[in-house]
């Protein structure tokens, strides 16, 4: 168990503790402040070099840890996988090793294979690396910045403020995740990170697109939906990955969605204070309904914004987190 | 072939019995087995004191890369890295580059065999380049000496070629080996189904699609009359539906890989491409269960599926890696320890690596087996000498780096292993002396 990923590599919020979850969001909070400021930047990593190394097509993910490392002043060392010499060939192992002699102090890993990142940290274990989601394994910000978007919203109508609230705000609190959890990196962090702050997390798919064993997971298995949601103070709707073959596990995708879809006939069983997340990019009309995504309920938009503090607290744990830098100097 | 070697003072284990015995080897056969054999002068002294004198082990099942990937491994290299483990024989797997599905080929493969450190029989492809579809020319094959078929890599999985490969060699006197796992539920899957794929986010290839397989060559099996030998078995369910055609007198036999009784799923959890291999490690309980049936003498073979991969082929990102590890070098050390290290009965040691897989290849006294000398047999005279003095109290780290084939994909690396090929006699030439390859 990590109880505090200073120094560390953040490779899956399985095996992190309670604590390790809310010194990320704690100190995401401060940097929700700087990105606020009409100068959006510190000098924290100045002189520290980021390479960001995304061997699977991402926009949002990449741009969000670009962003977040460029606002703390490191240098970011930008891998286009499309120009590299990946397509030439060249193995991941060898990739690292050229990066790193460079002379880097992180590496943001996107790879489509499960467990690359591991892979990465053994091969450079003096540089930390940061899983920005590998295959159908982990997504360890995403599931960061949900329960920092999700704490957020419960700590304002509280009154009061993240950092204050702690974890309290998760405890008793139904969180229902939706859709594809099988191929789902996202899932296998939000299950994660909930369980680890208290929550109480129900999954609904599928049989199909459920994982064949869930020993161990700190979750339940819906049988009703309707029911869940009518009970659900938190509603994840997962993206169906049409591109990881998702598709001939449903019959279709109508009957998906006449099932398990976010449509505006379920959403009226919520609560009037459930929040609704995705990670994005959505499939409108498919795992949610193109209005219900609009709702204010729906905190999408939040959830992108939230991903640059939290990536800038992760990269600033990780990497400055070694030193004795004291206290965030913003 | 022309000298004269004393194996002294071991413990001679025979088919039924073990004495404490020396054994003269003379013009590549065995001339005589008794206590304190007067040694003609000239003779080359081995000392087997505290260790078992047995038949030559012999693997059912390995990969030797010739011809197609030599960076990987040779039959020269394969054949040296066996005889480090103990064997006097080997069964070169067809699945080369191209595949071994023609008698040139299986010529070519028995020739280099021929000027390797220990015995190279070939196992030949049942379908043209392995690809299930049209039978490979298994009599002219046969007419080589090929006495085991496999596409193995794949099974064949079409149910009516496989019934057609059984009914046609059935009259040839050959077995057909079958790769047991059904590509439709393991399409796409790096590792055992199960609790630990789930959590890592890694495909399944699910126990089902090997026990799907066994049930249904069974069948054919009692259809066709034809011997079918099963691959790698990898789950206790498996096994016992073996076991159970066997009892009603069916002509099936099975093997059982080292890394099947000694590894389990949860070392695929540092996503070491190392230990990903088809079938996949299974869960604790199907380790367990594998271990039990060889105990219980259900298993009739152990055999290595030694894998060879170039590194900078194996080392990729886990569900890109190639499957496969090595095993020629350790798979008597680590029947050992699966079947109770220090407590072990040689019998049963014996007839797992040896005498249980030279029946299945056909390479006995009493086979027809053009090109090759026999395995497998009694430790007696007039026996051809394929003999292993194997010490079972010796123990040893294995390093990755120090292995006699020409890859480094071990799954033991660091591993403390008990039992050691001390000395190995092939066809009456001593091939290991004191540990060493000559």
């Amino acid at each position: 168990m990590i109880t505090s990923i200073k120094g560390e590599n953040l490779l899956t919020l399985a095996d992190v503790s309670r604590n390790a979850i809310l010194e990320v969001l704690d100190t995401a909070e401060a940097f929700v402040e700087v990105n606020q400021r009409s100068i959006k930047k510190v000098p924290t990593l100045k002189g520290r070099v980021v390479a960001s190394l995304f061997f699977e097509e991402s926009t949002r993910t990449r741009l969000s840890f670009e962003t977040a490392a460029k606002r703390l002043s490191a240098d970011v060392l930008s891998l286009a996988v499309a120009s590299s010499s990946v397509k030439k060939g060249e193995s991941l192992r060898d990739t690292i090793t050229t990066i790193d002699a460079l002379g880097i102090d992180a590496v943001v890993l996107r790879h489509q294979s499960s467990g690359a990142p591991m892979q990465v940290s053994r091969i450079v274990p003096h540089v930390r690396v940061i899983n920005a989601g590998d295959g159908q394994n982990q997504h360890p910000t995403q599931g960061l910045l949900d329960v920092f978007s999700v704490r957020q919203v419960l700590a304002e109508r509280a009154n009061t403020t993240g950092v204050e609230s702690g974890a309290s705000l998760f405890e008793g609190l139904n969180v229902l995740i939706v859709g594809d959890i099988r191929h789902s990196r996202v899932a296998r962090s939000d299950i994660a990170a909930y369980a680890a702050l208290g929550a109480t997390v129900r999954v609904a798919a599928p049989g199909t697109l459920l994982p064949t064993d869930l020993e161990g997971w700190p979750v339940e298995v819906v049988t009703n939906l309707d029911e869940a949601l009518a009970g659900a103070d938190v509603v994840g709707v997962l993206r169906l990955q049409k591109e990881r073959g998702t598709g001939h596990l449903v019959p279709s995708l109508d009957e998906f969605t006449r099932f398990y879809g976010l449509t505006q006939e379920r959403v009226k069983l919520l609560r009037p204070t459930a929040i609704i997340t995705h990670p994005g990019p959505m499939n409108r009309g498919v795992e949610i309904d193109s209005l219900v995504a609009d709702m204010p309920a729906a905190i999408i938009e939040r959830q992108v914004s939230n991903g640059v503090p939290i990536r800038m607290a992760v990269l600033y744990l990780t990497i400055a987190g070694s030193s004795n830098q004291g206290a965030i100097s913003v | 072939m022309s000298e004269a070697i004393i194996l002294h003072g071991g413990s001679v284990v025979h088919a039924t019995t073990t004495e404490v015995a020396d054994v003269l080897v003379v013009d590549g056969r065995i001339s005589e087995v008794g206590a304190s054999l007067r040694v003609p002068p000239g003779v080359r002294h081995v000392d087997a004191r505290g260790c078992w004198v047995g038949p030559g082990f012999v693997d059912l099942h390995a990969h030797l890369r010739e011809p197609g990937n030599e960076a990987a491994e040779t039959i020269a290299s394969g054949a040296r890295a066996a005889a480090v483990g103990g064997y006097s024989a080997i069964v070169a797997m067809p699945n080369t580059e191209p595949a071994l599905d023609n008698p040139v080929l299986v010529r070519y493969v028995l020739d280099q065999g021929s000027l390797a450190v220990v015995d190279v029989a070939v196992a030949g492809a049942i379908t043209k380049n392995r690809a299930g579809e049209h039978l490979a020319p298994l009599g002219e094959m046969a007419a080589l000496g090929v006495r085991l078929f496999t596409d193995d890599g794949n099974g064949v999985q079409d149910a009516a070629v496989m019934r057609r490969a059984l009914t046609y060699a059935r009259p040839l006197g050959v077995r057909l080996a079958q790769h047991c796992e059904e590509a439709s539920l393991t399409l796409g899957g790096v590792m055992n189904e199960g609790v630990v794929s789930s959590r890592l986010g890694l495909s399944g290839r699910p126990a089902l699609a090997e026990e799907l397989m066994v049930l249904r060559d069974i069948e054919l099996v009692r259809l066709t009359g034809c011997p079918v030998h099963f691959l790698h078995l990898s789950t206790p369910r498996a096994i016992a539906l073996v076991l159970e055609a066997r009892s009603q007198g069916l002509p099936v036999t099975c093997e059982v890989a080292p890394h099947h009784f000694t590894l389990d799923e949860t070392a695929c959890e540092t996503f070491d491409p190392t230990f990903k291999v088809h079938p996949p490690l299974r869960n604790v309980s199907d380790v367990a269960g594998v271990r039990a049936a060889m105990r219980r003498g259900d298993v009739d073979a152990v055999a290595t599926d030694h894998a060879p991969h170039a590194h900078e082929t194996k080392d990729l990102a886990f569900d890109e890696a190639p499957a496969g590890m090595l095993g020629l070098e350790h798979a008597a050390s680590l029947t050992l320890e699966a079947l109770g290290a220090g407590d072990t009965n040689p019998l049963l040691f014996f007839q797992l690596l040896s005498r249980g897989p030279a029946a299945i290849a056909q390479l006995r006294a009493s086979d027809e087996r053009p090109r090759h000398t026999a395995h497998g047999g009694d430790v007696q005279a007039g026996e051809d000498a394929n003999l292993v003095v194997f010490d079972p109290a010796a123990t040893r780290v294995v390093n990755r780096h120090h292995l006699a084939g020409r890859s480094i994909n071990t799954p033991y690396h660091g591993r403390t292993i008990q039992g050691e090929t001390r000395a190995l006699v092939v066809a009456g030439t001593l091939v290991v002396e004191n540990g060493e390859l000559q």
